[in-house]
C-alpha cells in the first residue's frame, strides 16, 4: 500500500510562497535487515527519489537514502507565476513509481 | 554514579555558598504538570488528575498529531475508509450495508468500548467485534490483530470519536471483568518484578531512560509510533511493556490484556478520545 498524500492550496495569489506537502506510504526497507529465521538479508527497497515538476519542468528533487525513516514526509516551497498542475513522482528501487497530481490556479 | 554524587555535593556546595542555590521552583515545568491540561479523575481514581500521554511527547510530536495531514496514522486511516464500504465475504456484504456511514454509525463508539457482549459472555474489544461482524453477518475472514487493514479500520472507527469524553461501564455483568484488569495492573510480574502501578501511577513524569513516563491512558489507540514507523494496536503496545519488564507477554485479544484495556479506559474516563494519536 504505497499511497501518496499531497496538499497542495487550490488558489494561491501571485507572488506568494506556498508550502507543499508530501507523505507517501512506504516501509523503507534498509537492505541491513536479516530474516530472524533463516538468517538472510532482506533485499533494499526504498523509495530512492522524489521529483516535483509544475507543467512539465521540474521545481524540486530529491535523492533519498537507506537512513530516511519508513513513510517519507518532503516538503517544499513553491512560488508559481502562473496557473498550472504540479505532478508528483515517488520513485522505488526496482524503478517502480508512484504519481499523484494536483492543480492549483494563480490570482 | 560517581559522577552525579560529586555533582550533587557541588549543587549543595552552592546552595550553602549562595544563601539560595538550586530550589525546586527553578525545575523546568513539564506541561504535563500545568493544571490547564489536566482532566478530573473519576470518582474512586487512585490519580489525583489524568493527563493524556500527548503532553509528555515533544513539541515536535505534538505538532505531528495536530495536523490531520502530517499525522502519518492517517494513510492507515485512508485504507479503513476504503474498506467501509469494501463487500468482502460469502453474504455480500460490507460495513457500510448495516452501518451505512462510519461518521453516524461509529459515532462514540471507541469511547465507550471495550464492552460486555452477553451473546459471548466475555468482553469485546473494538477489534473484537470488528471480526465478530465480519465472522457473522459477512460471512467473512477475520483479520489479524496487528494487519494494516484492521489498524485502519479500528483508527477509521477512533476517529468518529474523536474529542469525545471516554466513557466505559464498569457495572453489572462488566463487574468482574473491571476488577480483573484492576488486578493485573496490580500484579507484580517479570523479572524486574513491576506492575503498571509502579511506573505509570507512582512515577509518571519521571524520566525512564531518555524518555517520560506518561500515565498509560488509552485514549489515543491505536497510535501510530515512531519507534514502530507505523500504526499499532493498544495490545501492541502492553505486549512492549511487558518485554521491557521481562515479562512473558500475553496474546494480543487475549481476555487478560482485554481486561486490562477495560480497566485502563476507566482511568482514563473523561480524557478525550484522540484516535489516531502519535507518539514517540
Amino acid at each position: 500500500m504505497s499511497r501518496p498524500r499531497v496538499r497542495v492550496p487550490r488558489k494561491i495569489k501571485k507572488g506568494d510562497t506556498v508550502t507543499i506537502k508530501t507523505l507517501i506510504a512506504h516501509k523503507m526497507e534498509t537492505g541491513v535487515r536479516r530474516n530472524k529465521k533463516t538468517g538472510k538479508l532482506i533485499p533494499r527497497k526504498i523509495i530512492n527519489g522524489f521529483e516535483a515538476k509544475i507543467d512539465g519542468k521540474t521545481v524540486f528533487k530529491a535523492s533519498l537514502h537507506p537512513a530516511v525513516s519508513a513513510n517519507p514526509y518532503i516538503s517544499f516551497a513553491i512560488s508559481p507565476e502562473k496557473s498550472g498542475k504540479i505532478d508528483f513522482v515517488w520513485t522505488e528501487d526496482g524503478g517502480k513509481t508512484f504519481t499523484k497530481s494536483a492543480k492549483f490556479t494563480v490570482a | 554514579m560517581l559522577r552525579k554524587s560529586i555533582a550533587a555535593a557541588a549543587l549543595v556546595a552552592l546552595a550553602v555558598g549562595a544563601g539560595s542555590g538550586v530550589s525546586a521552583e527553578d525545575k523546568p515545568v513539564g506541561p504535563w504538570e500545568r493544571k490547564e491540561n489536566h482532566v478530573k479523575a473519576p470518582k474512586d481514581s487512585p490519580l489525583d488528575y489524568l493527563v493524556s500521554g500527548y503532553w509528555f511527547r515533544t513539541p515536535k510530536t505534538r505538532a505531528l498529531q495536530d495536523d490531520d495531514f502530517e499525522n502519518p496514522a492517517f494513510l492507515w486511516v485512508e485504507q479503513g475508509i476504503e474498506e467501509w464500504s469494501k463487500v468482502d465475504g460469502k453474504a455480500g456484504k460490507s460495513c457500510a450495508s448495516c452501518h451505512e456511514t462510519a461518521e453516524k454509525g461509529m459515532k462514540g463508539v471507541s469511547a465507550r468500548y471495550p464492552v460486555y457482549s452477553a451473546k459471548n459472555k466475555k468482553m469485546m474489544a473494538v477489534t473484537h467485534q470488528v471480526n465478530y461482524c465480519r465472522e457473522n453477518y459477512m460471512k467473512a475472514k477475520k483479520w489479524k490483530w496487528e494487519s494494516g487493514k484492521m489498524l485502519g479500520m479500528t483508527a477509521y472507527i477512533g476517529l468518529q470519536s474523536r474529542g469525545m469524553p471516554v466513557n466505559v461501564s464498569i457495572d453489572g455483568p462488566v463487574r468482574p471483568f473491571f476488577e480483573a484488569g484492576k488486578d493485573f495492573y496490580h500484579e507484580r510480574r517479570g523479572q524486574f518484578d513491576l506492575a503498571c502501578v509502579h511506573c505509570h501511577q507512582a512515577n509518571f513524569g519521571q524520566y525512564i531512560r531518555a524518555d517520560f513516563l506518561s500515565q498509560g491512558h488509552s485514549n489515543g489507540f491505536p497510535t501510530y509510533r515512531l519507534k514502530w514507523q507505523k500504526l499499532g494496536s493498544l495490545h501492541r503496545r502492553f505486549r512492549g511493556c511487558n518485554n521491557n519488564i521481562r515479562a512473558i507477554p500475553y496474546k494480543r485479544g487475549s481476555p487478560e490484556y482485554t481486561n486490562l484495556e477495560l480497566y485502563l479506559a476507566w482511568r482514563g474516563q473523561g480524557l478525550k478520545v484522540e484516535s489516531p494519536s502519535v507518539r514517540q
